[in-house]
């Protein structure tokens, strides 16, 4: 077994002597993310700028039986990038292009480490008629880390997840082989991750690195309309909300649906905030669909159970943006730098029962909570959250903040809810609930590709 | 400033501090030339945090990572949080405090010395501080303008060259100014942003009173760093006169028809100056200057104004290149991104910027090809006076 300096001597011939480092800092930055996950370091941060560095620093990890964790931005809060057993961290981020976009078959290919923020704006210059899902996540969160943890964004509503939109994988296997996973794997073209073929694309997606890094990623684009609105509907009725969401699907003309709760400000304290948000390419196309989103929850309006938002113009760019700057400022709402939120993927007729549970569980740990619901699919699921904000510089807050969310997770399990991004422990949550033979299945399928076990390990391990 | 202890933890590490406005590219100057998440600001304020909570210790690498912010704001820009407009104060506020604990890296502390000792970062003799001046006239009371050209118009040989320039177009149209000559010292705009507080202090209260005893009301800067510094931070030791920087006072100049540009032929493209543009909001005077040459086509680079690409130079960096080295440091990256616009010339107006542009662009081998002049040294090559 190598030491610990020939081991940085042998990364630095891979990737060159920039772009690895074994000093503290990196060590400091790299062993944590903004969430509530203890921190664990690496012993190495290196970057890779190609599939042949990664595959070389792959096979050097794999011979000398040294853990290796791929990282997008580390943006998922649950600590899935937190080098568990130490070893090497991969920083994707300089694998950095934009291979192709074809517009015709309305894809495009990406390095691992092109962000959201690069992709859209590439395709704003260049593609202004197509767009991508692009989550709420702040923009340097990289398309494969999103499709990897199964990631919603604003087209979700109409086309699933955002894994459900990868078109083709180029995939390290931990054994260092280079596979192409879909259409990619016979053809020239990416327009499929597997139907006609096999869809092996499961064995690396919702798996959080622990089969293989994927170090290219073939994506649906969608027509991008010229024009863009928000309709803001107000209900103090939790109970209304699933079937107003139902409704709204029901138009089939709705870009995106979220729901948001949050006890601040205080008029707004107990309303749910229903937002659907719509697109055309002429004005006639856009007031038409206002009509039908109208129309279909027009009798909510006469029973005066709804109301509809007149949004003044300081308040319409942030509702609007993409990403939503928003999310990221209820960090800042308890001044402390932190929030981290359970994400249960849930059927929508749970919204009454998580919403009363999460103001319950925030008045029992005295956390400050919000919540953000998205509709995914015509109705099929929902992402619902449970934030919590927390001051980073107020351990007895992190603390509460946590018992918080492990409280909610487990109800939202106990809901019939599945657990979104789940971190180690509620990983081991969702197995201890799986079926055995699933369990099975999944231990052989890691057996299979990762022998040594080098790849993320603490995730998804299987007993 | 230092209450940036008390508030530094609140840094969510979202990233969108690496970016411009519109998410195309890394336009923090560090992140992009060293790509570990630790260059960043994010990755700063985290590392200044566990530093002052004792999570790890201080180190030549830590001080590194410190001082290779240009403190060119974009991070300010683009922060969603509250705090934004902080967070520049507190990077000086961290700074600071290594600088009272005798920590800082090799070439910060050299740069200080060389203040200390020669009054100016390049260990330059006092007594040649005028020697670009070719004779331009002392400030005398009755003056409408002090000039005022710093260290960079003073021994910089780009620098001079800029000074010289400004020199002939302001005699030339009839303005009534002067320059300190040997009497200059050092603005302190750097050794301010570096965390020498004590120094800056000194360096600021000197001129304040030079200024007061010599009756100066108005003070022309050829450098953005001296504009903010004299702007933002003398009046609290001190200072009271009006300061602009030298493209505001030229761009009134021409609409006042003092200056007349001929007609030239070029395509030009400018780079906005971190401490004019994202620290003071001067955006349109440059451009407006541009503009009134007859034949010059003004481009813009993909980043610019609030956008900018800094070049690296800020903090001293002009100096202590601490981020140099690399085809990923910022002034070639910046220098690239002027050829890709097509332009011929490559506008600045900064000594700073001057010459770190022009030795990005030599690096990329593209001195043939993208000329890199500052506004000053463009107009009065076009310029006859009235």
């Amino acid at each position: 077994m190598m030491t610990t300096s020939t081991l940085y001597d042998s990364l630095v011939k891979i990737v060159g002597k920039d772009f690895v480092s074994d000093q503290k800092e990196e060590r400091y930055f790299y062993a944590r993310d903004g969430g509530l996950m203890p921190p664990h370091e690496p012993d190495f941060v290196v970057m890779p700028k190609t599939t042949e560095e990664v595959q070389k620093t792959v096979k050097l990890a794999n011979r000398e039986k040294v853990p290796i964790v791929p990282v997008g931005a580390g943006l998922a809060l649950t600590g899935l990038v937190i080098p568990q057993k130490a070893g090497i961290v991969l920083d994707m981020k300089r694998m950095d292009k934009i291979l192709e976009v074809n517009e015709k078959a309305r894809y495009v290919v990406v390095e691992a480490g092109v962000t959201q923020g690069a992709l859209k704006s590439h395709l704003q210059k260049h593609h202004p008629h197509l767009r991508h899902s692009i989550p709420d996540a702040p923009p340097i969160a990289t398309i494969v880390a999103n499709a990897v943890i199964h990631g919603q964004g604003r087209l979700s509503q109409q086309h699933g997840f955002n894994s459900d939109m990868v078109s083709g994988l180029e995939v390290v296997l931990p054994t260092g082989e280079l596979c192409r996973i879909g259409s990619c794997s016979v053809s020239s073209y990416w327009f499929s991750k597997g139907a006609p073929l096999p869809d092996l694309s499961g064995l690396f997606l919702g798996w959080f690195g622990t089969t293989g890094i994927i170090t290219k990623l073939g994506l649906k684009l969608y027509p991008c309309k010229k024009m863009r609105d928000v309709m803001v509907f107000l209900t103090d009725k939790a109970e209304l909300v699933p079937d107003i969401m139902l409704r709204l699907s029901h138009t089939e003309m709705i870009e995106d649906v979220v729901v948001s709760a949050a006890p601040l400000p205080l008029r707004f304290r107990g309303t749910f905030w229903v937002m659907a948000y719509i697109t055309g390419d002429s004005d006639e196309e856009l007031e038409f669909k206002r009509k039908m989103v109208w129309d279909s929850l027009w009798q909510d309006f006469e029973s005066r159970d709804v109301g509809f938002l007149s949004i003044s113009p300081d308040m319409k760019p942030p509702l609007m943006s993409m990403p939503s700057k928003d999310t990221t400022r209820f960090a800042d709402v308890s001044k402390g730098g932190g929030f981290q939120y359970a994400g249960p993927i849930t059927p929508i007729e749970k919204f009454p029962a998580f919403i009363s549970k999460l103001e319950e569980v925030a008045a029992k740990y005295s956390v400050f909570y919000a919540s953000t619901t998205r509709l995914i699919g015509a109705g099929h699921c929902m992402m619902f959250s449970f934030s919590f904000s927390f001051n980073r510089a107020n351990a007895d807050e992190m603390a509460r903040a946590k018992k918080a969310l492990d409280e909610c997770s487990k109800f939202a399990l106990e809901e019939g809810g599945v657990l979104w991004k789940a971190d180690i422990y509620e990983q081991k949550l969702l197995m201890d609930r799986m079926d055995p033979n699933t369990l099975v299945l999944m231990k052989k399928i890691k057996e299979l590709l990762d022998p040594n076990g080098i790849m993320n390990p603490g995730n998804w391990e299987v007993g | 400033m230092q209450k940036y202890v008390s508030q530094i933890h609140r840094c969510f590490r979202c990233g969108y501090c690496k970016f411009p406005a519109d998410y195309s590219s890394f336009n923090c100057p560090s992140y992009r030339r060293f790509r570990f998440d630790s260059y960043s600001t994010g990755g700063r304020l985290w590392l200044i945090y566990a530093w002052l909570r004792g999570e790890i210790d201080w180190s030549e690498h830590l001080a590194e990572i410190l001082y290779t912010c240009t403190t060119c704001k974009n991070c300010t820009e683009q922060c969603p949080m509250k705090f934004a407009p902080d967070i520049v104060d507190w990077i000086v506020g961290a700074r600071s405090d290594m600088v009272e604990k005798g920590k800082i890296p090799a070439r910060v502390a050299r740069f200080f010395e060389a203040v200390y000792g020669y009054g100016n970062p390049f260990k330059q003799l006092r007594s040649d501080r005028a020697a670009w001046a070719n004779g331009a006239k002392r400030y005398a009371q009755g003056d409408e303008y002090l000039l005022y050209v710093g260290c960079l118009g003073s021994y910089d040989e780009n620098g001079q060259k800029m000074a010289r320039c400004l020199v002939d177009i302001l005699k030339a149209s009839g303005v009534s100014f002067g320059i300190l000559g040997e009497q200059e010292e050092c603005c302190g705009n750097e050794i301010y942003m570096l965390g020498e507080t004590g120094l800056f202090q000194n360096l600021a209260e000197k001129n304040s009173l030079k200024f007061k005893e010599l009756s100066v009301g108005k003070v022309i800067t050829l450098c953005p760093h001296g504009y903010n510094t004299m702007k933002n931070l003398y009046p609290a030791s001190g200072g009271n006169f009006k300061v602009y920087h030298y493209t505001q006072v030229l761009n009134d100049l021409i609409k006042k028809n003092k200056i007349e540009p001929a007609r030239a032929r070029a395509r030009v493209t400018y780079h906005d100056p971190c401490f004019l543009g994202r620290h003071n909001n001067i955006y349109d005077e440059p451009r407006r200057i541009l503009q009134a040459i007859p034949g010059i086509e003004l481009v813009e680079m993909e980043r610019n104004r609030k956008d900018a690409f800094c070049c690296g130079g800020g903090s001293g960096n002009f100096v202590t290149d601490l981020l140099a080295g690399s085809a990923d440091s910022p002034a070639r990256v910046r220098a690239r991104e002027a050829y890709e616009t097509g332009a011929d010339t490559l506008a600045v107006a900064c000594p700073s910027c001057l010459t770190m542009l022009t030795d990005a662009v030599k690096a990329e081998n593209l001195d043939d090809r993208l000329a890199v002049r500052d506004v000053s040294q463009i107009l009065k090559d076009l310029s006859p006076a009235r």
